[in-house]
C-alpha cells in the first residue's frame, strides 16, 4: 500500500508540486519571520555587548529608558578612577538627536533610526572590547573635529578633511566640524549614524557646557572581576546614581531589545498565520480534488481488499510527503523571504545591510512542524472521504462521493460566524484581558464561518455573473458559469482563500483611511496656528530655530512645545511642556483659565481620564523627575481628553520644564501671524531659516496633515506587502484548482473541441470561470473587510478614530484587480487545456 | 484478399472523399498501419455504415475524414474542400459548421441541459437556431418533454438521442457516428437508429456510422467493409442477413 501511494505520488509530480506550493509559501513565511527577527536580535546583541564598560555608573533606574536626561558631575570620574581595582574611569556622553546631512543636502538615516552622537574617550568597553575601531584618519582631538562611522561617511560622500554638515537639537542647530577620522563599528548599527566629538565639544553641545556626563565606564584592573569592581565603586556614589556590571547591563539591555523585537516577531507571525490559513484552504481543496480524481483507483484498492483505513492512510502518506517537501522548500524560500523583509525594513530605515542571516535550530523545527501539521490536518478530511469510497465505484463510470450535506455545513458556518462576531464584539467593546487576541480570533472565526457558508452565500453572486456572461459570451459564458457552480465547494474553497486576503487588505484600507480622515478632522479642528515648525523624523530640534522664527516680520506668536520621557510618581511617562499663555492661541486645549494659571505657576495639567485613573484631584501633589532633582508638582487641573489636542497626557509649563532639567530642545514650534501678514512671504522666510536643517520643516495645516498621514501610509504599505503573500497563495490556489479541473474534465474538453469549440473559446471559458472565482472571493472579501474595518473604527471612535471613511475607489479597485488576477490565473491552465489533443482527450478516462 | 467491389454505376453526389488515405501510428518496430491507402467516396444524402473487425481502422478512418486526426498521407475532401493540410482554426470552424459527431459514449456536457447541449454547436458559433428546424429535430428525436434535464437525468438511449439531435441541429454537411448504439440495449438502439434513418430519408442528411451490429447496418443504404486498414468490400441496400453473410465471407477470406 505504501509503495502504491508513493508510486501514485510520483506519477502525479505536477499535482504534487502544485499542492506543495501552498505549504511552501506558508512555511516560507514562518521561517522568514523567525530568520529575520533572529538576525535583527543578533545584530542588536552585537552592539549591546560592546556598548558598556566593565562597570557602568549611571543615574539610578536609567537602564530602563533610552535617553535619561539626568547627568553625572564630571568631578566624580576622577574619584571613580581611584577606586580599588579600577584601572581607569571614563565619562560618556550620548545623544540620539544628532544627524549628518550628506554633501548633496540629503539627511542620512532618519526615519526611525537614531542619529547617535558620542564623545571620544580612549577607555575600553567591557572586557577590553571596543565599540568602535578607527578605520582611517584619527579620532577627534580638538573641538571642531569629528569622526563618523564608515557607512554614514560613505553615504554622505565625506572623506577625511571635509567639512561635515551636522544637525543637532542643541542650542547650536547646525555645526560644521572637520572630519578627522572614520570608524568601524563592532556590530551592525542597524541604520543609526554615529558622530564622535571630543568630550569638551560634546559637553558644550549637549550638556550646556557643564563638566558632566550621561554615564561613566569604570575599567577594571587585571585580577579584579566586574562584580568586585562594582562593589568597590558603589559606596562612592550619591544616592541618585547606581553602578552595574557591564555584563548585566548588556544582558538587561539585550533582553529589553529582544522584548521589543518580539513585537516584530509577533507582527510577522500574524501574517505567517494568515498565509497558513489561506494555504490550508488550498491544500484541502487540492487533496479533495485529487481524491475525487483518483476515485476509481482508490475503489480498485478497496475492491482488491484494502481496508478503509489503508486507503485513508495512503492519502495521508501522500500528504506527509507533500508536507515534508513543502517544509524543506519553504525553509529555503524563507531565507529568501527574510532577505526581502530585511530589504523592506531597510527601506524604512532599519538598516541591517551588514548583518548575517541567523538560521536558528528553532526555525528549522518550526518549519517542519508547521509544514507537516498543516498539511496533515488539511488532508485529513479528504483522506477520510477517500476511505469511504465504495469498492463498486471501481466499476462505475459516474461515481460521486456522498459528501456531508450542505445543510450541516452551512449551519456550522453560521454558528462559527456568530461566534466570531461575538468574540470580535467582546474584544472591541468589552473589557477583556487580551482584546487583540479576541479581535484576531473573532475575525478568523467570521472568515472561516463565511468560508463554510460561501457555497451557498456565493451562489447568487455566481448566478448573477452567469446572467451577465450569458449575455456577453453566449454558450461559453453559460458553461463557465455552470462549471463554477457544478462543484460549489471547490469554487467556494478557492474563492475563500482569496476572500481572506482581500478581507484583511480591505479592513486595513478602511481602517487606514478612517485613521487619516480622523486625524485630518482633528487637525482641522485643533490646529489654529498658521505654521508649525517641527521635526519630520520625530526627534527634537534646536531652540535656536524658534528664536529665529520669532524675529521674522509678520510673526505674532511663537509657542513652543518640549517633550521627553520623565518620571511621574513611580512610572516612566511621556511628558510635554507648553506655554500656558500662547498654547491656547495655536491649538485647542479644553480646560479652564484657572487651570492654565495654575499650570503657569508650576502645576501639572492632566488629561481628565488620566486624572481619574490615578485618582488625582486639583491641588494634589505629584512627585516628578525630569533630569536633575525630583520635584513636587501640584495638579493644576484637567483638560478634556480629545485626541490630538495635547502633545501628552502630562503637561507642564515650559518654565517648569526648563527649571527642572527638562531637555532644552523644542519638539514643535507653532507660529501665528499678525493680522494682515502675508502668509506666503512669512512662509518662505520661515523656510529659509530651516533650509539648512533637513530634519526640521515648516508646514501649514495641509502640510502638517500630510506629514501625519505619511507614517500611516507607510505602515499600510508594509501591511499590504505582507498580506500580499496570502493573496499570492490564493492566486496560486485558483491556478491550481483550474489546472486540476482541466485534468478532471479532459474528456469534456475533448468533446467540446470536437463539436467545434475553438482553442480561443476554450481558453476564454476557463478564463471566465477563473474570473467568477476571483470576483466571488474579492467581493466577499471586500464586504467582510469593510465590516471589520467599520467595527474596529466604531469601537475606537472614542480613542481618536472618530471618523469613518470607506475608500470606495480603492475597494472597487481591489475587486477589479481580482478580476485581472482571475484572467491571469487562467492563462496557464487554459494553455494546457488548449494543448490537449482532441482524440486523446475523448479517449481518456 | 478480395478486390474492392465495383463502384455503383449511378452518379452520386459526393459528400466526402478520401484519396489514398494512410494513417501510420508509431515508428520502427512498433509501427502500426491503421489505414493503408483508403480511397472511398461518401455519398451525400445517404446513410453509410462502416463495418469490419476490431482494429481494422474504422474509427481511424472516421477521425481522419472528420478532421479530428491528421492523416499520415493521402487526401481528405469534404465536399470540394480539401481538409488535409487545413489549419487548426479552419478545422475547428469546419467541425463546428459542417460536421456533426456522435460518439459511443460521453457525448454530452454534464453541466448543460439537453436543450443547451443540442444547441451547443450553434451557440459556440454564435448562430441562432432556425426555430422551425429545431422544433422538427426535437419532434423527430422525441425528447420535447426532457429538454430541461441534465444528461445524468436521462437514460443512455435518451442521451444518445440528444447527441443525435445536437449533430443534426446545425444541419451539417455530414454526420459521423462511431458506434452510437454500442452502449445501448436493443430497444434504445432501435430508437436511435430509426431516428438517424429518418433524418436521412426525411431531411436528406448525410450520415456515416461505424457499427459492429449487422442489424444496425440494416438501417443504412450502403455498407463499407474494412479489414487491416483497407476497404475490402461494399454492400448496397443491406439487410441483417446479407451483412452477416458478407461478414462471414470476409472472415473466411481472412482465414479466421
Ligand atoms: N493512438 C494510437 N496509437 C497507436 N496505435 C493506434 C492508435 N489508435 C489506434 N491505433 C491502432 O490502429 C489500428 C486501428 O484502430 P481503430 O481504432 O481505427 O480500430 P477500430 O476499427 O475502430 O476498432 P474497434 O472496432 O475496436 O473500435 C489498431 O490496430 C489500433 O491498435
Ligand atoms: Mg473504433
Amino acid at each position: 500500500m505504501l509503495r502504491a501511494s508513493l508510486k501514485s505520488l510520483l506519477a502525479r509530480k505536477l499535482r504534487l508540486l502544485m499542492s506543495a506550493v501552498a505549504v511552501i509559501l506558508g512555511v516560507a513565511f514562518v521561517a522568514g519571520s523567525f530568520i529575520f527577527t533572529d538576525t535583527l536580535g543578533r545584530s542588536f546583541d552585537g552592539i549591546m555587548s560592546s556598548s558598556v564598560g566593565d562597570v557602568v555608573v549611571r543615574p539610578a533606574g536609567s537602564g530602563d529608558t533610552l535617553g535619561s536626561t539626568q547627568t553625572i558631575d564630571g568631578a566624580l570620574v576622577a574619584k571613580l578612577a581611584a577606586a580599588p581595582g579600577a584601572a581607569r574611569a571614563d565619562g560618556n556622553i550620548v545623544d540620539y538627536t544628532t544627524f549628518v546631512v550628506g554633501k548633496s543636502g540629503k539627511l542620512i538615516g532618519g526615519q526611525g533610526a537614531p542619529g547617535m552622537a558620542v564623545n571620544f574617550t580612549d577607555g575600553p568597553a567591557a572586557n577590553n572590547t571596543s565599540m568602535f575601531s578607527l578605520a582611517s584618519g584619527e579620532m577627534p582631538t580638538q573641538d571642531g573635529q569629528i569622526a563618523l562611522d564608515a557607512k554614514t561617511a560613505k553615504t554622505g560622500g565625506y572623506v577625511v578633511g571635509d567639512k561635515v554638515n551636522v544637525v543637532t537639537a542643541s542650542a547650536k542647530a547646525q555645526v560644521n566640524p572637520t572630519l578627522s577620522g572614520i570608524i568601524e563599528s563592532s556590530g551592525s548599527l542597524v541604520g543609526a549614524s554615529v558622530v564622535v566629538w571630543t568630550t569638551h565639544e560634546a559637553q558644550s553641545l549637549y550638556l550646556g557646557g557643564k563638566d558632566a556626563f550621561n554615564d561613566v565606564w569604570v575599567t577594571r584592573e587585571d585580577g579584579t572581576s566586574q562584580e568586585q569592581l562594582r562593589a568597590a565603586v558603589a559606596p562612592l556614589l550619591p544616592a541618585d546614581l547606581e553602578a552595574v556590571t557591564g555584563d548585566s547591563a548588556a544582558e538587561a539591555a539585550a533582553n529589553q531589545i529582544q522584548e521589543s523585537l518580539k513585537f516584530i516577531t509577533y507582527f510577522l507571525l500574524i501574517f505567517a498565520a494568515v498565509a497558513l490559513v489561506v494555504g490550508t484552504f488550498i491544500i484541502v481543496n487540492t487533496f479533495s480534488i485529487l481524491v475525487a480524481q483518483r476515485m476509481r483507483e482508490l475503489a480498485l484498492f478497496r475492491a482488491i481488499g484494502a481496508s478503509r483505513r489503508q486507503v485513508a492512510r495512503s492519502v495521508l502518506i501522500e500528504a506527509f510527503v507533500v508536507g515534508l517537501i513543502g517544509a524543506t522548500l519553504g525553509l529555503g524560500l524563507g531565507i529568501v523571504l527574510a532577505i526581502a523583509i530585511k530589504a523592506l525594513f531597510g527601506a524604512i530605515g532599519l538598516d541591517l545591510a551588514g548583518a548575517e542571516l541567523v538560521l536558528a535550530p528553532r526555525t528549522v523545527v518550526a518549519a517542519y512542524v508547521v509544514g507537516l501539521v498543516v498539511t496533515l490536518l488539511a488532508a485529513y478530511l479528504p483522506a477520510r472521504r477517500a476511505g469511504k469510497v465504495p469498492p463498486v465505484a471501481a466499476m462505475r463510470d459516474d461515481v460521486t462521493l456522498t459528501e456531508s450535506s450542505m445543510h450541516r455545513r452551512v449551519l456550522a458556518g453560521l454558528a462559527l460566524t456568530a461566534l466570531g462576531a461575538a468574540a470580535l464584539a467582546l474584544g472591541l467593546l468589552a473589557d477583556v484581558p487580551k482584546p487583540v487576541a479576541f479581535v484576531g480570533a473573532g475575525i478568523l472565526g467570521v472568515l472561516l464561518g463565511v468560508a463554510l457558508t460561501s457555497p451557498v452565500v456565493g451562489r447568487p453572486l455566481i448566478v448573477g455573473m452567469g446572467a451577465i456572461y450569458r449575455r456577453l459570451f453566449g454558450s461559453v459564458g453559460v458553461m463557465a458559469e455552470e462549471n463554477a457552480l457544478r462543484n460549489p465547494r471547490r469554487t467556494a474553497a478557492t474563492a475563500s482563500a482569496l476572500m481572506i486576503g482581500v478581507a484583511l487588505v480591505s479592513m486595513m484600507a478602511v481602517f487606514g483611511s478612517s485613521t487619516k480622515a480622523s486625524i485630518n478632522k482633528e487637525i482641522e479642528k485643533n490646529f489654529k496656528a498658521d505654521y508649525l515648525v517641527s521635526n519630520s523624523i520625530g526627534s527634537d530640534f534646536s531652540t535656536a530655530v524658534g528664536d529665529e522664527v520669532a524675529k521674522v516680520d509678520g510673526v505674532a506668536t511663537v509657542s513652543r512645545v518640549r517633550w521627553g520621557m520623565g518620571e511621574v510618581g513611580d512610572g516612566q511617562e511621556w511628558i510635554a511642556a507648553i506655554d500656558p499663555a500662547t498654547f491656547g492661541q495655536v491649538a485647542t486645549l479644553d480646560t479652564s483659565a484657572e487651570a492654565l494659571a495654575n499650570l503657569d505657576r508650576g502645576g501639572l495639567l492632566l488629561d481628565a481620564d488620566t486624572a481619574t485613573e490615578l485618582g488625582l484631584k486639583t491641588g494634589d501633589k505629584v512627585r516628578m523627575k525630569l533630569s536633575g532633582k525630583p520635584f513636587d508638582a501640584t495638579v493644576a487641573g484637567t483638560y478634556a481628553a480629545t485626541a490630538g489636542s495635547a502633545p501628552a497626557r502630562y503637561l507642564l509649563s515650559t518654565k517648569t520644564w526648563d527649571a527642572n532639567g527638562g531637555k532644552l530642545s523644542d519638539g514643535q514650534v507653532y507660529v501665528r501671524l499678525t493680522d494682515g501678514a502675508d502668509a506666503a512671504a512669512v512662509g518662505s522666510a520661515l523656510d529659509k531659516i530651516v533650509a539648512d536643517l533637513p530634519t526640521v520643516s515648516v508646514k501649514d495645516v495641509a502640510g502638517y496633515a500630510e506629514e501625519q498621514a505619511k507614517p500611516i501610509n507607510q505602515m499600510l504599505m508594509i501591511i499590504y506587502a505582507l498580506l500580499g503573500l496570502a493573496v499570492v497563495i490564493a492566486i496560486l490556489g485558483i491556478i491550481n484548482t483550474l489546472a486540476l479541473s482541466v485534468i478532471e474534465r479532459t474528456r469534456e474538453i475533448g468533446l467540446l473541441r470536437a463539436v467545434g469549440l475553438s482553442r480561443r473559446q476554450l481558453r476564454s471559458m476557463l478564463r471566465l470561470e477563473s474570473v467568477v472565482i476571483a470576483l466571488l472571493g474579492a467581493t466577499l472579501g471586500v464586504v467582510l473587510g469593510v465590516v471589520f474595518g467599520m467595527a474596529i473604527q466604531r469601537a475606537l471612535a472614542d480613542e481618536g478614530f472618530s471618523t469613518l471613511q470607506i475608500p470606495w475607489v480603492q475597494l472597487v479597485a481591489f475587486v477589479l484587480m481580482a478580476g485581472i488576477v482571475g484572467v491571469l490565473a487562467a492563462v496557464w491552465p487554459g494553455r494546457r487545456a488548449a494543448k490537449l489533443k482532441i482524440l486523446d482527450a475523448i479517449g481518456s478516462e | 484478399m478480395m478486390s474492392a467491389a465495383p463502384s455503383p454505376p449511378t452518379t452520386f453526389e459526393v459528400a466526402a472523399r478520401t484519396e489514398g488515405l494512410t494513417k501510420i501510428y508509431g515508428k520502427g518496430d512498433a509501427q502500426v498501419v491503421a489505414l493503408g491507402g483508403v480511397s472511398v467516396d461518401i455519398h451525400a444524402h445517404e446513410f453509410t455504415a462502416i463495418m469490419g473487425p476490431s482494429g481494422s481502422g474504422k474509427s481511424t478512418l472516421m477521425h481522419c475524414a472528420a478532421g479530428l486526426d491528421e492523416a499520415t498521407s493521402g487526401k481528405v475532401f469534404l465536399g470540394d474542400v480539401e481538409i488535409t493540410g487545413l489549419k487548426e482554426n479552419d478545422l475547428t470552424r469546419l467541425r463546428r459548421d459542417r460536421i456533426g459527431f456522435i460518439f459511443q459514449a460521453f457525448n454530452l456536457i454534464p453541466t448543460l441541459t439537453a436543450k443547451e447541449n443540442i444547441l451547443l454547436p450553434l451557440s459556440i458559433a454564435g448562430r441562432e437556431p432556425d426555430p422551425e428546424w429545431f422544433a422538427r429535430v426535437i419532434d423527430t428525436v422525441g425528447l420535447s418533454e426532457r429538454l430541461g434535464h441534465r444528461p445524468t437525468e436521462l437514460s443512455g438511449g435518451q442521451q444518445q438521442r440528444v447527441a443525435c439531435a445536437r449533430a443534426l441541429v446545425s444541419r451539417p454537411a455530414i454526420i459521423f457516428a462511431d458506434e452510437p448504439t454500442g452502449n445501448l440495449d436493443s430497444k434504445s438502439s432501435r430508437e436511435v437508429l430509426e431516428f438517424l434513418r429518418r433524418s436521412v430519408t426525411e431531411f436528406g442528411q448525410t450520415i456515416v456510422m461505424v457499427t459492429h451490429d449487422p442489424s444496425a447496418a440494416s438501417y443504412t443504404d450502403r455498407v463499407l467493409f474494412l479489414a487491416d486498414g483497407r476497404v475490402v468490400d461494399e454492400l448496397r441496400e443491406p439487410t441483417a442477413e446479407t451483412v452477416l453473410e458478407r461478414m462471414g465471407r470476409l472472415d473466411g477470406a481472412r482465414g479466421v
